[in-house]
């Protein structure tokens, strides 16, 4: 089946089995592996990606659904090979240790701070609650969502 | 000065970008996918293996025992787990044969009409069933380790003693949910093999390999790939993976990829030991502590893997961070028909910490003493002191800690008015305590035996490049050896830079386990800065002809001369001479004494302190526990990185948390029934406390900067201060972990049973 | 079974009901997907044939029928969180959709797979119960109306035909007099499967019940109703004696089990406890 779609404001077409998960799309077809599969059944949002502004896990998402779909990646948020400010606020906070939460983390706080950008720090438990980390205990996650919001 | 600062994270970018590189992101040119059949039955023989023929079995490459090279067993200390089962099965999910195919679903395809025949034993399932011994199924009496450990005269101790308090705690399986699941890629050459994949120990793969495969250590080469969390459950295990991925690689003679779906990776991999442990403890009315009877059971599985250890390093941690003199302590590690138990964070301390301070508990309760007092009249500081008998003499912080975390906690006075405001019948808040420690680096004669090995070598750009099997595993690894190099040498942080661990290019530094990396690991490589350093010192000093030279700011200087940077005198160095490069060993501190024989001397180098304040608050309709508050204070020496400490605490913490809320696993005859992640609870964003934590920094004379071991401490104490929080808020005294609503409910309904009253 | 996939992507109902009738039973619908693939991923479900309903807008809505709501199947979680005529009228499914999963669930899952899903732990399952909301299903042979609390047979198991599809579920307004409460003990705050959830419909006249309904899920082969408790607290002057009876009747009358998440005598015991904690709200 070929489906059109934008990944990362590029246009890409791809022709794949329908049934394949978006994650799979993502990470073999589109060799974009920053999404990552951590559970396959939507529990860890470690392949979290917004799909037409909403954050939605990938590994439950079938292609044949995509068509004219507008997707962000973590690999999208980079401009000219810099950090941008949530990545920044991320790293000085020491919000990745091991790093594979990260990607979702980070599409699920952007996700967050594109609709809310004075979220308490309530809501931002709220918005990443879908996204489990082993590492950090989320404190110094939910603290650099807290900073970028503040720094805008 | 890096040391003690907020640098970045070393691999950081990549990790932010989704750039890092994890196992299952590689994809290498004619790989194929890997899969396992495994044993469905926990004990019994194989009578046969068909493949059904209805499969074209020509797509696929398929290895079984036969095709092992060398000896059928996976290199650990005992040596008894085979890597594929020859006809007896021992547990659920023992791997039997291995299949390769051009893609994963193919592989899952080709497993699916592969069936086995078996002729079943009767399994051994549970500690009790094991120490019963109505089958026999490791040794002469299913145990596979036992200890001792004697102080005085124990029974004397209990006679004299005012109050004799009887306890026994029961603690479950714990699953390490990494959130990237076991992973390895083996590439196979003409004579050699290649393993790459998700691990904290290359060296302890690269011992399985050689072995397996009849390579030498040169033939063998093992890369770590960025590495999605460990907590020790890729101690071991990576060795099982990658050899079974090596297999099919050698067979196949092409590259295979192995990755767990996280199903197969809860149901097959270590876990925590399950344990029971029991106390008999002789108290005075005054609250001494004088007779402390300790009996340790743990369930090491099928295999006896690393239950030794484990054991070992829980009866050292049974009696706590206390002070007694007349002690027993038997410790048993008991076999089983369940996949075999491994290293998770903690690795026996967890276990025994729940019970001593549940004990602690129990004790103040019955003697009506306050805990807080109790602990302090008990603790052990400098000079005591341990179980083992060795005397506590250098960076003690254990009533730092204690004071640091009560303060800070408001405990004191919390814990006076708390019980006031549990008049509202719906919810009921608590306060808790719990008081812990945690020896640093391996276990008596461990490190001497090891004599890790790290070294640094400047690179023509005048960079530090440091040389370390150590890994990277989230802690921090890389960016603390950069700060300690950099400032050992006078150079930036930006400066040094750290090799990828790669059995081909870096030393044996020992596995990136028991809070040793900082400590033993850490101080290695800032010994082999300092010999690099002093090479080129001196090269500078004779280049020069200048008697007192010395390196500030990165430039060679005397007298407030400047002779040449550090980069400049480097290139010449190395023009000259080729390369610049020292390479330095562990040596133990001085007066460091261990006997194996009678488990008695200095166990650790030195102790890490932790004090928890847990608040929670009990639903007494639902009976669901909400973790509120965690103030954590941890003595830990000195953090080389504050940020990246107390990354490590929080988490510890929060893992704790879910030891005594909410993981345990559940089991049917022996397999999983709960290893997938909507039924194996760990805590999200929403379950998690609030945390405040304290970095208590008592130095440590024989540590890089001062600095001991961090990385499993935070695991011991979160769970018995939850419980004790609840206790102190509902009068439910639990000895037994995860808290669940189900469980408390039930030991509710038993004290209004016998207690009706109190109600 | 992904890579010999057939999927059918219909762009209208009439299309749909063609495609169920020729390729059911067999054929798999696909909405959101929060449940149909976390069954696939875990290779319990072996599927080729499948029809894609994500295209189909008619499906989608929420509107105010002046008696009643009607909620597209294919509405979501979010879409209901966010919805004004929910928040008004049935602020029990909102409340419901807030503790489902969690955010990136919440943006795919529908209320239409939750009802064919059939779970007994379904969590808007009781707040459709509790406002007996009905069900229109659709085929190439029209439109018919099931009413929910007449839609589940057995465990997993419903009245629609292999080749029928949800198209909406209706349910009344809260009436000036009434109030609805949603409650879930989950196994955790966030992505939990309910222990038990409740939604309950009251209408009250000072201290007198006019009416209640009580939807449950979790504590029974399917979504029920507490009819027996229903009766107990119909008509009933609310005070603390009616409110332990209640807890008592309504302990006894679910049917839970003990499973890998929680135990028979915990779902008991809490059912009673919650329902009693929500009518002490009223009085």
């Amino acid at each position: 089946m070929k489906v059109t779609l934008q990944i990362n404001g590029a246009e890409r077409e791809i022709d794949v089995s329908p049934m394949k998960r978006l994650l799979d799309v993502l990470r073999e077809d589109l060799r974009l592996t920053g999404a990552k599969e951590g559970c396959g059944e939507g529990e860890c949002g470690a392949c979290s990606v917004i799909i037409n502004g909403e954050v939605i896990n990938s590994c439950l998402v079938p292609i044949c659904q995509m068509q004219g779909a507008n997707i962000l990646t973590v690999e999208g948020l980079l401009r000219d090979g810099q950090l941008v400010p949530l990545q920044q606020v991320f790293l000085e906070c020491g919000a990745a240790q091991c790093g594979i939460c990260t990607p979702g983390m980070i599409i699920s706080a952007r996700s967050l701070l594109d609709t809310n950008q004075h979220p308490t720090r309530d809501e931002i438990k709220e918005a990443i609650a879908g996204n489990l980390c082993r590492c950090t205990g989320y404190i110094k996650i939910i603290d650099a969502i807290e900073r970028a919001a503040e720094t805008g | 000065m890096a040391v003690g600062q907020n640098v970045l994270r070393k691999e950081g970018y990549e990790k932010l970008t989704g750039a890092a590189r994890y196992v299952d992101d590689i994809t290498l040119e004619g790989m194929l996918y890997g899969k396992t059949v495994r044993s469905s039955i926990p004990h019994g023989r194989i009578k046969t293996i068909t493949f059904a023929p209805d499969y074209d079995w020509s797509r696929v490459v398929i290895a079984d025992y036969r095709d092992i090279p060398g000896d059928n067993y996976v290199a650990l200390i005992e040596n008894d787990q085979p890597l594929l089962a020859e006809t007896e099965i021992r547990h659920c999910e023992e791997p039997v044969l291995l299949i390769a195919a051009e893609s994963k679903h193919e592989a899952e395809i080709a497993a699916q009409h592969v069936s086995i025949e078996y002729e079943e034993l009767p399994p051994l399932l549970t500690i009790e069933e094991s120490l019963k011994c109505s089958e026999i199924i490791y040794g002469l009496d299913n145990i596979f380790k036992s200890f001792l450990i004697a102080r005085g005269d124990v029974d004397d101790g209990l006679k004299q003693a005012d109050h004799v308090i009887v306890g026994e705690y029961r603690v479950p399986h714990q699953e390490q949910l990494y959130i990237e699941t076991q992973g390895m890629i083996a590439v196979p050459a003409k004579d050699s093999m290649t393993v790459m994949g998700s691990m904290q120990c290359p060296y302890y793969v690269h011992k399985a390999i050689k072995q397996l495969f009849n390579l030498d250590d040169e033939q063998t080469i093992v890369i770590q790939t960025t590495t999605g969390g460990g907590f020790g459950g890729k101690e071991e295990y990576p060795s099982m993976i990658a050899a079974h991925a090596a297999l099919l690689a050698h067979k196949a003679q092409r590259p295979v990829k192995m990755i767990y779906d996280r199903a197969e990776d809860i149901a097959a991999t270590p876990k925590r030991h399950p344990g029971i442990i029991r106390h008999r403890t002789g108290v005075m009315s005054d609250g001494r502590l004088v007779a402390n009877e300790i009996d340790i059971l743990f369930d090491g599985g099928a295999y006896a893997t690393l239950s030794s250890v484990v054991l070992s390093r829980g009866a050292i941690h049974s009696q706590g961070p206390y002070k007694c003199d007349n002690i027993r302590i038997t410790a048993r590690a008991v076999a089983t028909n369940t996949p075999p138990n491994g290293a998770f964070r903690g690795f026996g301390a967890p276990q025994v910490t729940f019970a001593y301070e549940m004990q602690m508990e129990k004790i103040a309760a019955e003697l009506g003493i306050d805990p807080l007092d109790l602990r302090r009249i008990n603790m052990l500081r400098e000079g005591d002191i341990t179980a083992t008998g060795q005397r506590l003499t250098w960076s003690v912080g254990s009533e730092d800690v204690l004071n640091a975390a009560v303060e800070r906690s408001g405990f004191i006075e919390k814990r006076r008015t708390i019980s006031q405001k549990n008049n509202n019948r719906s919810t009921r808040r608590g306060i808790g305590l719990s008081f812990f420690f945690h020896g640093a680096g391996f276990t008596g004669s461990g490190e001497a035996k090891m004599k890790a090995q790290a070294g640094v070598e400047i690179t023509p750009e005048g960079q530090a490049r440091i040389l370390s099997g150590s890994t990277e595993i989230g802690q921090g690894t890389r960016t603390i050896f950069c700060q300690i190099v950099a400032d050992e040498l006078g150079i930036s942080y930006g400066d040094v830079e750290i090799e990828e661990p790669d059995t081909s290019r870096v030393p044996d530094s020992g596995p990136t386990v028991a809070s040793r990396t900082c400590m033993v690991v850490g101080r290695v490589v800032q010994l082999a800065a300092r010999e690099v350093g002093e090479k080129l010192l001196r090269f500078v000093a004779e280049r020069f002809g200048e008697a007192e030279v010395k390196l500030i700011e990165g430039c060679f200087t005397t007298d407030g001369k400047r002779l040449a940077s550090f980069g400049k005198a480097a290139r010449e160095y190395i023009n000259l001479h080729g390369e610049l490069r020292a390479y330095a060993r562990y040596a133990n501190p001085p007066g460091i004494e261990w006997d194996d024989d009678t488990y008695t001397g200095d166990a650790y180098p030195v102790f890490s302190y932790g004090a928890d304040v847990a608040e929670v608050e009990v639903d007494m309709d639902t009976y669901e526990v909400t973790a509120l508050k965690i103030t954590t204070a941890q003595d830990i020496g000195r953090a080389i990185h504050p940020i990246l400490a107390a990354g490590q605490i929080e988490g510890g913490t929060l893992q704790a948390v879910g030891y005594g809320l909410f993981e345990e696993l559940v089991w049917d005859r022996g397999r999983v029934v709960n290893n997938r992640l909507t039924n194996y609870i760990i805590p999200t964003s929403l379950d998690a406390p609030e945390m405040e934590t304290i970095i208590v920094e008592k130095e440590y004379p024989h540590g890089p900067f001062g600095a001991k071991g961090v990385g499993e401490l935070p695991m011991d104490g979160a769970a018995p201060a939850i419980a004790a929080a609840v206790f102190n808020a509902t009068g439910v005294f639990v000895t037994e972990i995860p808290i669940t609503p189900e469980r408390l409910l039930a030991s509710f309904e038993s004290l209004q049973r016998a207690e009706p009253k109190r109600m | 079974m992904i890579h010999d996939s057939i999927v059918f992507s219909p762009t209208s109902l009439d299309e749909a009901y063609g495609l169920l009738a020729e390729r059911s039973p067999g054929a798999r619908i696909v909405a959101g997907g929060t449940d149909l693939m976390v069954l696939m991923n875990g290779r319990l479900l072996d599927a080729k044939d499948f029809i894609d309903i994500w295209r189909l807008n008619e499906l989608r809505g929420v509107t105010d029928e002046g008696e009643a709501i009607r909620i597209g199947a294919l509405t979501t979680y979010t879409q209901l969180i966010k919805s004004p005529l929910i928040q008004l009228n049935i602020p029990a499914l909102a409340e419901a959709s807030r503790t489902i999963g969690a955010i990136q669930i919440q943006n795919r899952g529908t209320i239409g797979g939750n009802i064919v899903n059939a779970s007994p732990a379904g969590d808007s399952l009781p707040v459709l119960a509790a406002f007996d909301a009905d069900v229109e299903v659709g085929s190439v042979r029209g439109v018919r109306r099931v009413s929910f609390n007449h839609f589940y047979t057995g465990y997993r198991k419903t009245v629609m035909k292999p080749d029928e599809i949800v198209l909406a579920v209706s349910s009344r307004k809260l009436k000036p007099d009434e109030r609805s409460f949603f409650f879930k003990v989950g196994t955790r705050r966030a992505q939990a499967i309910s222990k038990i959830v409740m939604a309950v419909k009251v209408g009250m006249t000072d201290r007198v019940i006019n009416s209640i309904k009580i939807g449950l899920g979790s504590v029974a082969p399917t979504v029920i109703r507490a009819v027996e408790t229903e009766l107990l607290l119909t008509n009933a002057i609310l005070d603390a004696t009616i409110i332990e009876q209640a807890r008592r009747t309504i302990s006894r009358e679910v049917a839970p089990i003990t499973d890998v998440r929680s135990t028979e005598h915990y779902r008991r015991t809490v059912t009673g406890n919650v329902l009693a904690k929500i009518l002490r709200q009223l009085m």
